[in-house]
C-alpha cells in the first residue's frame, strides 16, 4: 500500500478584501464587479512561492523525522529561480539528507498533482519510503484585470509512504493538451490569458469531464462513490460544474476562492488538505489537478487519519489573518509598483555564493551548535563554547533552532533600516532551551510586540537582489499565533 | 607586574575641527584643520613628530584604506604612521597607541589624530552596515542600524527597571536636553539649537522608542592631539594634560549568542570602567571624576554609561538626571561641549574630540569662557563604544591636570 502519510498547507496572513481591489481599480475595468467579492490571501512582501512551501512543508513535517525524507518535488508556476533547482533550496531549508531525489515541477496549473503522482511513483518503487510535495503558488494578475481579483498565493505540503497511511492511493489517469488557456514567457512576470468564456466553456467544462470519466473508466467507479469530490476549478460556478459531473452538492470540496484566490498548482493539493482535515475513515476522496490537461487521482481515508490533525492545515491557517486594507501596500509587497526606495534601501551588499554553499544549512535551516560540555545552544555555530562559564574548544554537535520557540528579548521597530514594510521590526530572540539570536521579526505590528512575547521561527526573503539575480533566504521571528486567535 | 599608563605621558596640545556637514571640506581639510591647531598649541613643528597614529572607521565613504591618507595630507616625513578601526572607539585607539608609543620609548613625540568624512553617503545616518560584520552576517543578522540596536536597549530597559514609554521617554529627553543647552553655546559644536523638553520628547521616532532628538548627529570631523613623555612635558608647556588611564575591553560577542546578557547594560562597559578607575587610582568614581564626555551616540546609550561606570546606581539613574547631577552646572558635568548629541559623531575623530574637551576643561581654557566649569575639575573621563549591542568594544580613558 502507498499513499499520503502527513498533510499540511500554508495561507498568507494578510487578506485582501477585493472589494479593496475594485475600489482602487474598477475606474479602470467595470467589467471587474463580479469577481469583486469576498477576498484573497496575500503574500508578505519577505514570502514568495518558495517560502510558503517551507512553511507547507513544516506544518506537513509536525511530528515526522526529517532525516527519513528521501526526496522532494516542488510544483509551482511561480518559481523564483529559472536556473538554480528550487526544490534543492527548499530541501536545505527544511534540513533534509543530501542523498535525496529533488525536482521542480512546473509551467502548469496540474504541476501539483503531477508531482504528487510522481512521487507516489517513487515510492511505489521500493526506490524510496518518504517522499515529499510541495505545492506553492503566488500568481501575479495586472492591476485592473480580473485574475488580479481572481488569484491568491498559497501552498499545500504532503508527504507520500508506505507506512501509518492516513489516505490510500488507489489510483490515477492523466490527459495532456496543449490548452493554451494560460501562458507567461521567460521574462515576463504577469501571465496572459484568453477570453474566461473561452476557458471555462472548452477548458475546465470539457477537460474535467474528459478526466473524471477516464478515471471512472479504467478504474470502474461512479460518481456516487465518492464521499468527496476535489475539483480545481477556480470559478464561482463550481457547484454547478459538479452537478453536470453527476455529483451531489454534500460532495464538492469548496475551492477556496472567496476567502484565499485561485493558488494556481497549489489549489488542487490545499482543497485536498481541506478535505482531509474533515474526512471520516473509509471516505473516497476524488482528487482532479487542471491544467494543460490534468491529472485526476483517488484515495481512500484510513484509520490513521484521526492521529495527522495536530497541525494547522487550511482550516487553522485561514484563521491567521490580518486584512490589508491599503491596495499600495499591496501594490509595493508584489513589486508592482515603483517605489522610492532611497539611496540606503539601493545599497545592497553582494551575496557571495562561496560563503552561502560554505555555510549551508547553517544558513538555510538555521543550523547552530550545541556544546557538549555545557549543553548551550549557539548560533551560528562556534567552535569555542560562548558560554562565559564554559569556553570549551571543539566539543561541539549540530544542532537546529528553526523548530524551536523562543520569546522576545528586546525589540525596536527602525524607521532607518530599510524595510519594505517599515519600521523594519527585529529583535533578540532568547529560545527556550537556550541560545539567543538577532533576527527579523515579522507577520505582525510594532504595536503588538512586547518583551516576553513567545515567537517561532519561519523562512523568509531576507533581500532581493535583480541586479545580480539573487533571492537571498533567511529565518525570522513570528509571534505564535494560535489558530483562534 | 603591570604598572599601567598613569602619569608616564602627557597631551601636549590638541586641535578639534568645528563637527558638521561640510559639503565643501574633504577629508584633507579636516586633518590639516585640527593638525595645525594641535601643533600650534604644543609649540612644535611636524619634525618633531616621532610616529603617528590614525583613527578613522568608514573607510568605504570616508578617506580610504590604510594610514596613507594621514601621511599624505601631512607630509609626515617617512615616520611610521598607523591606521587603527575599532569602531567608536577609533579616536581613542589612535590615542592609545600614541600613548604606548612615547610611554615605550619607541619616540619623544607622536601624533593621534582620528578623522571621518560620512556625509558623502548621500543619506542620513551612519553608512549602511553592508558587510560591516563579515560577510556571512549579511545573512544572519537583521538589517541592524545604530539607533535600532540602541531602540533595543531602551525597551528592554524600560521593561526591566519599570518605566512606562512616556516616563522612559522623559527620561531620555531630559539626558538630550541637557546636551542641546550645552552644545547651543559651542561654536564649533555641529547642532547648536537648544529645542524645549516638548519638542524634545514629542519628534518624530527614528527606531522605537528613540526619537530624532535621542540620536545624535552624524557629522564630518577631525580631532589630534600630540603626546610626550610626562616627564618632558612641562619642558613643552606650563599646563599639560596627564593620562591617568586608558584601558579597552571588547565583549566577545557573548550578548547577541548568550541569554546571561540582560540586553541594557554593557559588559564592557562595566569592566573597562573598573579597570580604568584601578589604572588612575581612583576608589569612589562619583566624588573623584570632575567631568566626563561619554558616549552618547543616543540618550539611553548615555544613560546605560552612567550606571555601568558606577556614577550612578544600577536602574536609578533617572534620578541623577531629573535632578541635574549631570548638567553643566552639576555634580559630574557630562557632555559639557554638546557630546556626540550636538558637538556631532565623526567616528575616527570623537574619541579625541572628548580628549580636547577634557584636556580644555581641565587648563581652564574652555572657549568662550561662559563654557568653562566653574568646579575647579582636576579629573576628566572619556568613554567610547560601538560594535553591535551585545557585542561592543567599549574605551574608558581618564585624565588629570596634576601629577
Amino acid at each position: 500500500m502507498i499513499g499520503i502519510t502527513s498533510y499540511g498547507a500554508y495561507i498568507p496572513r494578510y487578506r485582501m478584501n477585493r472589494k479593496t481591489i475594485f475600489a482602487a481599480m474598477g475606474w479602470f475595468n467595470a467589467a471587474t464587479a463580479g469577481a469583486a467579492r469576498g477576498e484573497k490571501a496575500v503574500a508578505n512582501h519577505d514570502e514568495d512561492s518558495m517560502t510558503m512551501a517551507v512553511a507547507a512543508a513544516s506544518d506537513c513535517l509536525n511530528g515526522c523525522t526529517r532525516n527519513e525524507v528521501d526526496g522532494l518535488y516542488l510544483c509551482s508556476t511561480t518559481l523564483p529561480y529559472l536556473e538554480r533547482q528550487n526544490a534543492a533550496i527548499c530541501a536545505e531549508a527544511l534540513a533534509f539528507r543530501q542523498d535525496i531525489r529533488t525536482a521542480d515541477f512546473t509551467a502548469s496549473l496540474k504541476s501539483g498533482t503531477t508531482g504528487l503522482i510522481a512521487a507516489l511513483d517513487a515510492v511505489r518503487s521500493d526506490d524510496t519510503k518518504n517522499f515529499l510535495v510541495c505545492a506553492t503558488d503566488a500568481r501575479q494578475g495586472k492591476p485592473g484585470s480580473s485574475m488580479e481579483h481572481n488569484l491568491g498565493d498559497g501552498a499545500a505540503a504532503l508527504m507520500v509512504g508506505k507506512n501509518n497511511l492516513i489516505a490510500e492511493f488507489k489510483g490515477s489517469f492523466s490527459l495532456t493538451r496543449d490548452f493554451p488557456d494560460y501562458r507567461r514567457i521567460q521574462e515576463e512576470r504577469f501571465s496572459h490569458s484568453w477570453e474566461e468564456r473561452w476557458i471555462r466553456d472548452e477548458g475546465y467544462m470539457k477537460i474535467i469531464p474528459a478526466l473524471v470519466e477516464g478515471l471512472f473508466k479504467k478504474y470502474n467507479l461512479a460518481s456516487g462513490d465518492f464521499a468527496k469530490v476535489i475539483i480545481s476549478y477556480p470559478g464561482r460556478d463550481l457547484q454547478n460544474v459538479c452537478k453536470r459531473l453527476g455529483f451531489n452538492e454534500e460532495q464538492v470540496q469548496d475551492n477556496l476562492l472567496t476567502n484565499v484566490g485561485d493558488t494556481g498548482s497549489a489549489l488542487a493539493l490545499m482543497m485536498f488538505v481541506a478535505a482531509l482535515e474533515e474526512a471520516k475513515p473509509g471516505d473516497t476522496i476524488l482528487l482532479c489537478g487542471y491544467g494543460n490537461g490534468g491529472d485526476a487521482l483517488f484515495f481512500e481515508v484510513t484509520d490513521a487519519i484521526e492521529k495527522a490533525r495536530n497541525r494547522l492545515g487550511i482550516s487553522g491557517h485561514l484563521k491567521i489573518k490580518k486584512e490589508l486594507k491599503n491596495y499600495n501596500k499591496y501594490l509595493v509587497f508584489r513589486d508592482m509598483l515603483p517605489l522610492e526606495a532611497g539611496i540606503r534601501g539601493e545599497e545592497i551588499t553582494m551575496a557571495r555564493m562561496s560563503v552561502i554553499n560554505r555555510e549551508g544549512q547553517t544558513l538555510a535551516a538555521l543550523n547552530g551548535s550545541r556544546c557538549t560540555a555545557c549543553n548551550t545552544p549557539q548560533y551560528p555555530k562556534q567552535r569555542v563554547c560562548i558560554n562565559p562559564e564554559c569556553g570549551a574548544i571543539d566539543q561541539m554537535e549540530d544542532y537546529s533552532f528553526f523548530d524551536k520557540s523562543g520569546r522576545i528579548n528586546s525589540f525596536t521597530g527602525d524607521n532607518l533600516a530599510f524595510s519594505w514594510d517599515p519600521p523594519a521590526m527585529y529583535g533578540f530572540i532568547d529560545f527556550e532551551e537556550g541560545g539567543r539570536l538577532y533576527l527579523d521579526i515579522t507577520d505582525t505590528e510594532l504595536e503588538s510586540l512586547r518583551v516576553g512575547m513567545p515567537v517561532r521561527m519561519t523562512f523568509r526573503r531576507k533581500f532581493v537582489d535583480r541586479q545580480r539575480g539573487i533571492y537571498a533566504y533567511f529565518w525570522k521571528a513570528i509571534p505564535v499565533y494560535e489558530a483562534n486567535s | 607586574m603591570a604598572t599601567g599608563i598613569k602619569n608616564k605621558v602627557a597631551i601636549i596640545g590638541m586641535g578639534c575641527t568645528s563637527f558638521g556637514e561640510f559639503w565643501d571640506k574633504s577629508e584633507q581639510d579636516l586633518i590639516v584643520e585640527a593638525y595645525k591647531e594641535a601643533i600650534e598649541d604644543a609649540g612644535i613643528e611636524t619634525k618633531d613628530i616621532g610616529a603617528a597614529w590614525f583613527g578613522s572607521c568608514f573607510d568605504e565613504v570616508n578617506v580610504g584604506k590604510g594610514a596613507i591618507p594621514l601621511a599624505r595630507a601631512l607630509k609626515l616625513p617617512n615616520i611610521p604612521v598607523t591606521r587603527v578601526e575599532n569602531f567608536c572607539t577609533t579616536g581613542t585607539e589612535a590615542l592609545r597607541g600614541a600613548c604606548y608609543a612615547v610611554a615605550s620609548g619607541a619616540c619623544d613625540v607622536a601624533l593621534a589624530l582620528g578623522a571621518e568624512k560620512l556625509k558623502d553617503t548621500g543619506y542620513g545616518g551612519l553608512p549602511d552596515f553592508g558587510t560591516m560584520l563579515g560577510t556571512e552576517n549579511l545573512f544572519y543578522t537583521p538589517n541592524l542600524t545604530a539607533p535600532g540596536m540602541f531602540g533595543m536597549v531602551a525597551n528592554a530597559y524600560f521593561d526591566k527597571y519599570g518605566l512606562s514609554r512616556d516616563e522612559g521617554k522623559r527620561v531620555l529627553s531630559r539626558i538630550s536636553y541637557k546636551s542641546h543647552q550645552n552644545g547651543a553655546m559651542n561654536p564649533r559644536a555641529h547642532l547648536r539649537r537648544a529645542p524645549s523638553m516638548d519638542v524634545l520628547i514629542n519628534a518624530p521616532i527614528v527606531a522605537d522608542p528613540l526619537g530624532l532628538f535621542d540620536c545624535c548627529g552624524v557629522s564630518d570631523g577631525a580631532a589630534a592631539a600630540i603626546v610626550v613623555p610626562a616627564d618632558k612635558a612641562k619642558e613643552y608647556r606650563p599646563d599639560p594634560i596627564y593620562i591617568k588611564a586608558l584601558q579597552l575591553s571588547l565583549t566577545p560577542a557573548t550578548g547577541i549568542g548568550h541569554q546571561s546578557w540582560d540586553g541594557i547594560h554593557f559588559e564592557s562597559t562595566r569592566i573597562a570602567g573598573i579597570n580604568a578607575y584601578n589604572e588612575a587610582g581612583i576608589k569612589k568614581p562619583r566624588e573623584e571624576v570632575n567631568l566626563m564626555e561619554v558616549h552618547d551616540c543616543f540618550s539611553i546609550s548615555e544613560l546605560v554609561t552612567y550606571e555601568s561606570l558606577q556614577i550612578s546606581p544600577i536602574g536609578k539613574s533617572r534620578y541623577d538626571i531629573e535632578d541635574g547631577f549631570y548638567d553643566i552646572d552639576g555634580q559630574v558635568p557630562c557632555q559639557s561641549d554638546g557630546g556626540l548629541k550636538c558637538f556631532g559623531h565623526p567616528i575616527g575623530a570623537s574619541g579625541i574630540r572628548m580628549a580636547y574637551e577634557i584636556y580644555k576643561q581641565l587648563q581652564g581654557k574652555a572657549e568662550p569662557e561662559q563654557r568653562q566649569l566653574q568646579s575647579n575639575p582636576r579629573i576628566g573621563l572619556a568613554h567610547n563604544h560601538g560594535g553591535i549591542c551585545g557585542s561592543l568594544v567599549c574605551s574608558v580613558a581618564i585624565f588629570g591636570n596634576e601629577l
